[in-house]
C-alpha cells in the first residue's frame, strides 16, 4: 500500500477509477453545483474584493465608497506601493532567506532520512520523533532562547555588521532550516523507506560507499518526493512571518511577508495601497500555485503532518 | 502520507538477506550524515525549548544574562491568578480549536466528498478552495482587514452600515473579533482539510465505496461506516493539524492588533512579553511553558500512533 | 517500520570513533554546507561600512521611527546636511514607527545602531540604568547652551548622566477646527462642566463630539494622563506612574469615574480605529475635539485642515490644580552601548543638539516643535508658535504614561486595562494593583 499511495498522493486532484467505472449514475447534480459555486464565490471574495480596491484611487474610493463600482480604474497604487514600500528589497531580502532554507533543508533532511531509513539502528525511530515532535512545537515557544542563543553566537565583522547572528540574513535561514527539518525529514525518511531494499543491497554487494547510495542511487529515485517538499518548503519559508519577526529588526533586512505588515503603518487609513501591496506579495505564490500546482499539493499529502 | 509510515521493509524480504557490513569509512560517513542535522535540530529547537523551561522558574527583563534571579513558580502564579489576559487567552484558544473542530474541518471534509463524485469543474473548485492555502496567515489577515474594516469594509458596506455610528466593529469590538480572526483561518484551513481529505478518498477502493452503496445503505450511512473508517490515517493527520493549528495560531491576530482586546492567544501573549517594549522573559516562558505542554498532548498522542512498532495506520 | 536486522549500526560500539575524528569531520561538513558564495550573499549589505567603535571613524548609523512619508523626508533632509557639513557619512535604518519601540528592547539587546530614536522620561532612564546605553557627557559639553534646564534635566537619568539630545516636543491637548467652532459658535471650554456642556450641544449638532481612537492601545493614555493630573494633581499622577501610590485607590476609581461621565460622548468602536482615523475625523468636521499630541494630529491633517487646526487646554476638574500640568513628551537620540566611542556618531548627536538642526527638520515637519533655545523660530505656524508658548508657560510636565512609567507596566498591564475600560465600562482597579506590585517589586 505505501508506494502505491505515494504515487496517488502525487496528484489528488487527478480523476481516479471510479470517475471511468462508474458513469452508469451520471444524473445532474444541481443542487450540489449550486452549493459549490455559491461557496466558490465567498472563496474568492477576499482576493478579488482586494484587488479591485487596489485597483481604484483613493479619492475614487473615498468619494464614491468602497462599495461602489464607479471609474476610474488603474494600476497607480501598485506602482506607489512598490516604490513607497520598498518591495524590491524585501522581495530580494525573501529570495536570499528562501532559497538558501529549502535547499539546506532538503539536503540535511535528506542525509538523515536516508540514514535512517536504509540502515538499521537502534535509535532512529528516537530520532525520528526527536525531529517530528520539534516540527510541532509552536515557535513562540522557543522564542527567548534562541533569541539569545543568536545575541551571543558572535560572527566576524566582515559577515554581520552586528557581530552576531541577529539582524543576519544567516540567522532567519538557520532558523527556518531547523524548524522545517523535522517535517522533510519525516516526509523523506517515509518515502525512502518505501525503496525497494533490494537496490540499495545490490549497490553495497557491488562495494559502492554508503555515500555513493546515497547521492547516486537513493537521491535520484526521490525527485518526485524532493521536488514536491521543494515547492511546499518554498512556500512555507516565503510565507513566514514569525522569524524574522522575531530576529531582524532592521526594516531594510525584512523579508516581504514581514515587511508587509508594516505597510500598515505606513499607510494607514489607506486601504487602496494596502490592498494594493497585499496583491503584490500574493502574486509570487500564485504564480508557484498556477506552475506547480501539483507538486505543492503532492508535499502537502507526501507528509500531512506539518501544522 | 503516514500511510507510507508502514513502509515497505514489512513486506521486503530483504531483511532476511545477509547484508555486507559497512566500512569503517561508510559508519563514518553516516555519522556525520545523521550528526550535522541532529545537532541543528537540538541546538535550535530543543535546547531553546528547555532553556524556555529553565527561564519560566526565573525573573529576567532579557536584557543582561547576569540579571536573571530564580523565582520559583512565581511567574506561574502571577500568570494564573493575576495576569488578566491570561484565562481570555486560554478561552480563545478552545474557541479557535472548537470553530476549526466543528466547523472548519468538517466544512474541509463535505468539500472533498462533494469534489471526490464526478462532477463537472470539479478540478476549477478544487483551485478555488485550495488557493488560500498557499497565503501567509499574515497576508491572510491583512486582506480580510479590507472586508472587516469598519468604516470601509466590504461587510459593512454590503449591509448598508459602514459610516454608521451603529457599524459593527469587526476587528475592535473584542466581543467579537476573535469570531472575526476565526472566520479568515477558517478560509485557509478549510481548503487544507478539503485537499488532505481528497487524497484519502482517492486512495480508498472504489469497489468498497460501491459495495456500500449497493447494499441498501444509504449514502450518508455508507459514508460514515465505510467510507470514513478506512481513512483513519488521514483522519488522524486532520485531528493533529486542527489542534496544532489552534495552538500555533499567531500571525493573524499579530497582525490585526498584536493580540489584545479580544484576540488574546496564548501564542501572543507569549510574544508580548518576550520582544514586546515591556519585556518580562520569566512570564513569557511560563506562558510558553503552559502552551508548551498543552501541544506536547497531541503530539505524543500522534507520534505514539506513528511510530508504535508494527503499527498499521 | 521493522528493523533491518542484519544491517549493522553505523555508531555501532565497534565503530571506533574517536570524538575528535567526529567533531572534525563536522567541522569539515559545516564549513561545506556554508559555501563561501552563500557566505557572501547573506551578509549584511553595509558591512563595508560598519560601524565598529574605532574613534575616528567617518560613518555611522542611526535607528530611526520616523517612517511616516512627512517626517521621514524632513528627517532625511537633517541627515544630508549633516554629511555635507562634517563629511561624515550617516546611514539611516528606518522602522514603523510602532514596531520600533514595540521592539526596542531586543533592538538594544541585539544589534542596535550608533545613534537612535528615543523619548526622554522613565524609557530613558530605564535603558541608561540597564547599561544598553551610552551616557552623552562629551556631546553634553558642547550642547549645553543651547538647551534651559528644564530639557536638560529631562535628559538627565538617575545616575546624573545625561543619555539624550533632546530633538523636538509637542503638546498633547484637546484639539479642533476653529472653523467649526467659529461656525457652531462654540465656545472654548476651560472647566470640566463646560467641557461636558460643549460635547452634549455638539451631540444635538450631529457632531461627535469626542475623537476617539485607541487600536493601538497608547492613544487612551494621554486623556488617562489628563484627568489623573487635574483630578489628582501632578505629584500623585508622578507617584503612581512609580506606583508609589497605589492603582486601587479612591483617586484612581474618580479618574475612571469621571471619564465615564463623559464616554458617552467620545467617538464609539474606538477600539478598532487608528487614530490617524479619528484626526480625519476632525479634519472632515465630523467630530468636534480630539484628546491627541499635536505630533500626531498636525503631522496627519495636510493643507487647509492644517491651517484649519487648533487646541486648547485640557480643562481643569479640580480647581487646586487648574490646567497647570501639561503633558509634552520630549523627542530625542540616544546612543547605544554599540555606538560610544564613535567619532561620527558624537558629531552627529552635537549637531543634531542645535537649533540649527532642528529647525531644518521642522522646516518641512509643522507638527513639532524645537527644544533647543537657539532655534530660528521665524518660520513657525501659528500652531507651532502657541505650542511653544503653552509648554513654556506650564507649571508642571509630564511625559506620557508609557515614557513615565516602567514599560512592561505600561505595555502589559495597562493597554489591556485600558481596552477594557473602554469596551466595559470597568477598570479593574485591584487587577492592575496586582500586576503592578509584581512587576515594580522585582525590576
Amino acid at each position: 500500500m505505501s508506494t502505491l499511495s505515494i504515487e496517488r498522493a502525487d496528484d489528488p486532484m487527478a480523476p481516479t477509477a471510479s470517475d471511468h467505472s462508474s458513469g452508469r449514475r451520471r444524473r445532474p447534480r444541481y443542487g450540489t453545483h449550486l452549493f459549490l459555486i455559491v461557496m466558490a464565490v465567498i472563496w474568492l471574495i477576499p482576493l478579488l474584493w482586494g484587488f479591485y480596491t487596489a485597483l481604484r484611487p483613493q479619492q475614487s474610493t473615498i468619494k464614491h465608497g468602497y462599495l461602489s463600482f464607479a471609474g476610474p480604474f488603474n494600476f497607480k497604487n501598485f506602482t506607489d506601493a512598490w516604490s513607497q514600500g520598498g518591495f524590491a528589497t524585501s522581495f530580494k531580502n525573501s529570495a536570499i532567506i528562501t532559497i538558501p532554507s529549502v535547499l539546506l533543508t532538503l539536503i540535511l533532511a535528506s542525509m538523515v532520512a536516508f540514514a535512517v531509513s536504509r540502515f538499521n539502528w537502534k535509535f532512529n525511530v528516537t530520532l525520528l520523533i526527536l525531529f517530528t515532535a520539534g516540527n510541532l512545537l509552536p515557535p513562540q515557544i522557543l522564542a527567548a532562547p534562541l533569541f539569545q542563543l543568536f545575541k551571543h553566537t558572535p560572527l566576524p565583522l566582515s559577515v554581520s555588521d552586528s557581530g552576531d547572528l541577529l539582524n543576519t540574513y544567516f540567522g532567519v535561514i538557520a532558523a527556518n532550516t531547523a524548524f522545517q527539518l523535522g517535517f522533510c525529514t519525516f516526509v523523506l525518511s517515509n518515502y525512502m523507506k518505501a525503496l525497494p531494499t533490494d537496490l540499495t543491497e545490490a549497490a553495497l554487494v557491488d562495494g559502492a560507499s554508503a555515500w555513493r547510495q546515497y547521492a547516486q542511487i537513493i537521491m535520484p529515485l526521490c525527485r518526485p518526493a524532493l521536488a514536491a517538499l521543494g515547492t511546499l518548503e518554498v512556500i512555507w519559508v516565503y510565507n513566514d512571518y514569525f522569524w524574522a519577526l522575531l530576529l531582524v529588526s532592521r526594516g531594510d533586512r525584512l523579508p516581504i511577508t514581514t515587511a508587509i505588515n508594516n505597510l500598515q503603518g505606513q499607510f494607514v487609513s489607506n486601504d487602496n495601497l494596502i490592498a494594493a501591496g497585499a496583491i503584490i506579495t500574493v502574486i509570487p505564490t500564485l504564480i508557484v500555485y498556477l506552475v506547480l500546482q501539483r507538486q505543492f499539493i503532492a508535499g502537502l499529502t507526501l507528509g500531512a503532518s506539518k501544522g | 502520507m503516514a500511510s507510507t509510515t508502514s513502509a515497505g521493509s514489512d513486506t521486503t524480504p530483504g531483511r532476511r538477506r545477509h547484508t555486507p557490513r559497512l566500512t569503517k569509512r561508510d559508519k563514518t560517513v553516516l555519522f556525520v550524515m545523521v550528526a550535522i542535522p541532529t545537532l541543528i535540530e537540538l541546538v535550535l529547537i530543543w535546547l531553546p525549548t528547555l532553556a524556555s523551561v529553565a527561564l519560566s522558574f526565573t525573573r529576567w527583563d532579557g536584557i543582561k544574562l547576569n540579571d536573571i534571579k530564580p523565582a520559583g513558580i512565581q511567574n506561574y502564579n502571577y500568570v494564573v491568578n493575576t495576569y488578566t489576559p491570561f484565562w481570555p487567552a486560554v478561552q480563545h484558544n478552545v474557541e479557535w480549536l472548537l470553530a476549526l473542530a466543528i466547523i472548519a474541518t468538517p466544512f474541509g471534509l463535505l468539500l472533498a466528498v462533494l469534489l471526490d463524485q464526478q462532477i463537472k469543474g470539479s478540478r476549477i473548485y478544487q483551485s478555488i478552495f485550495f488557493t488560500p492555502v498557499m497565503l501567509s496567515l499574515a497576508l491572510v489577515g491583512i486582506i480580510w482587514r479590507l472586508i472587516y474594516d469598519r468604516d470601509y469594509g466590504l461587510l459593512n458596506g454590503v449591509l448598508g452600515t459602514a459610516g454608521h455610528s451603529n457599524a459593527t466593529d469587526w476587528l475592535g469590538d473584542s466581543k467579537i473579533n476573535i469570531w472575526a480572526a476565526i472566520v479568515a483561518a477558517s478560509w485557509k484551513h478549510a481548503g487544507y482539510v478539503m485537499i488532505l481529505y481528497l487524497a484519502g478518498l482517492k486512495g480508498i477502493d472504489p469497489s468498497l465505496k460501491e459495495a456500500a452503496s449497493l447494499d441498501g445503505a444509504s449514502a450518508w450511512q455508507s459514508f460514515w461506516r465505510v467510507v470514513f473508517p478506512s481513512m483513519r490515517p488521514i483522519n488522524i493527520v486532520i485531528v493533529v493539524i486542527t489542534l496544532i493549528e489552534a495552538l500555533r495560531a499567531f500571525d493573524i491576530v499579530w497582525v490585526i492588533n498584536k493580540g489584545q482586546n479580544g484576540l488574546e492567544l496564548l501564542s501572543a501573549l507569549i510574544v508580548r512579553n518576550l520582544i514586546g517594549e515591556g519585556q518580562d522573559i520569566g512570564v513569557g516562558s511560563a506562558i510558553a511553558v503552559v502552551l508548551m505542554i498543552v501541544s506536547l498532548v497531541p503530539i505524543v498522542w500522534y507520534l505514539s500512533r506513528v511510530f508504535r512498532k508494527g503499527a498499521d495506520l | 517500520m521493522a528493523p533491518q536486522e542484519s544491517a549493522p549500526s553505523p555508531l555501532g560500539s565497534e565503530s571506533g570513533l574517536s570524538r575528535r575524528t567526529v567533531l572534525k569531520g563536522l567541522g569539515v561538513s559545516a564549513a561545506g554546507v556554508a559555501a563561501a558564495p552563500l557566505l557572501a550573499a547573506c551578509t549584511g549589505s553595509s558591512n563595508k561600512t560598519s560601524s565598529g567603535s574605532s574613534s575616528g571613524s567617518k560613518t555611522t548609523t542611526v535607528g530611526s521611527n520616523y517612517s511616516d512619508a512627512a517626517p521621514k523626508t524632513a528627517f532625511a533632509g537633517v541627515i544630508s546636511a549633516f554629511q555635507s557639513k562634517s563629511g561624515d557619512t550617516a546611514k539611516v535604518n528606518t522602522v514603523a514607527h510602532n514596531d520600533f519601540q514595540n521592539n526596542i528592547t531586543n533592538y538594544l539587546n541585539g544589534s542596535p545602531d550608533d545613534v537612535f530614536t528615543w523619548f526622554s522620561g522613565f524609557r530613558m532612564k530605564f535603558y541608561a540604568e540597564k547599561g544598553v546605553v551610552a551616557p552623552l557627557d562629551e556631546v553634553w559639553t558642547k550642547i549645553s547652551p543651547n538647551f534651559p534646564d528644564s530639557i536638560a534635566q529631562a535628559s538627565t537619568a538617575a545616575d546624573g548622566k545625561k543619555y539624550l539630545v533632546p530633538w523636538v516636543t509637542y503638546p498633547w491637548a484637546v484639539f479642533y477646527k476653529k472653523g467649526l467652532f467659529a461656525e457652531k459658535g462654540y465656545q472654548v471650554p476651560t472647566t470640566w462642566d463646560a467641557y461636558i456642556a460643549l460635547a452634549k450641544q455638539m451631540k444635538k449638532d450631529g457632531l461627535i463630539p469626542i475623537a476617539f481612537a485607541e487600536s493601538d492601545g497608547w492613544p487612551a493614555m494621554g486623556t488617562f494622563d489628563y484627568l489623573n493630573m487635574r483630578i489628582n494633581g501632578y505629584q500623585f499622577h508622578v507617584d503612581l506612574m512609580a506606583h508609589k501610590q497605589s492603582w486601587n485607590s479612591d483617586q484612581v476609581k474618580k479618574v475612571f469615574d469621571t471619564w465615564k461621565e463623559s464616554m458617552p460622548y467620545h467617538q464609539a468602536g474606538a477600539l478598532g480605529r487608528k487614530w490617524q482615523d479619528a484626526a480625519d475625523a476632525i479634519g472632515s468636521k465630523k467630530a468636534g475635539m480630539y484628546v491627541i499630541g499635536s505630533d500626531q494630529i498636525a503631522a496627519q491633517l495636510t493643507g487647509a485642515a492644517a491651517a484649519d487646526l487648533d487646541f486648547f487646554p485640557f480643562p481643569a476638574i479640580d480647581p487646586a490644580n487648574g490646567q497647570d500640568a501639561v503633558e509634552a513628551p520630549i523627542d530625542g537620540f540616544m546612543m547605544s552601548k554599540k555606538g560610544a566611542g564613535n567619532q561620527a556618531a558624537i558629531d552627529l548627536l552635537s549637531y543634531l543638539g542645535t537649533g540649527a538642526a532642528q529647525m531644518t527638520y521642522l522646516g518641512s515637519n509643522k507638527a513639532d516643535v524645537a527644544t533647543a533655545k537657539d532655534a530660528n523660530t521665524t518660520g513657525y505656524t501659528d500652531l507651532q508658535k502657541k505650542a511653544t508658548q503653552f509648554i513654556g508657560a506650564a507649571k508642571q510636565v509630564s511625559q506620557f504614561l508609557d515614557r513615565d512609567s516602567l514599560p512592561t507596566f505600561a505595555s502589559n498591564v495597562m493597554i489591556p486595562a485600558l481596552q477594557k475600560f473602554i469596551q466595559n465600562g470597568t477598570f479593574d482597579t485591584s487587577g492592575v494593583e496586582a500586576q503592578a506590585k509584581q512587576l515594580f517589586a522585582n525590576p
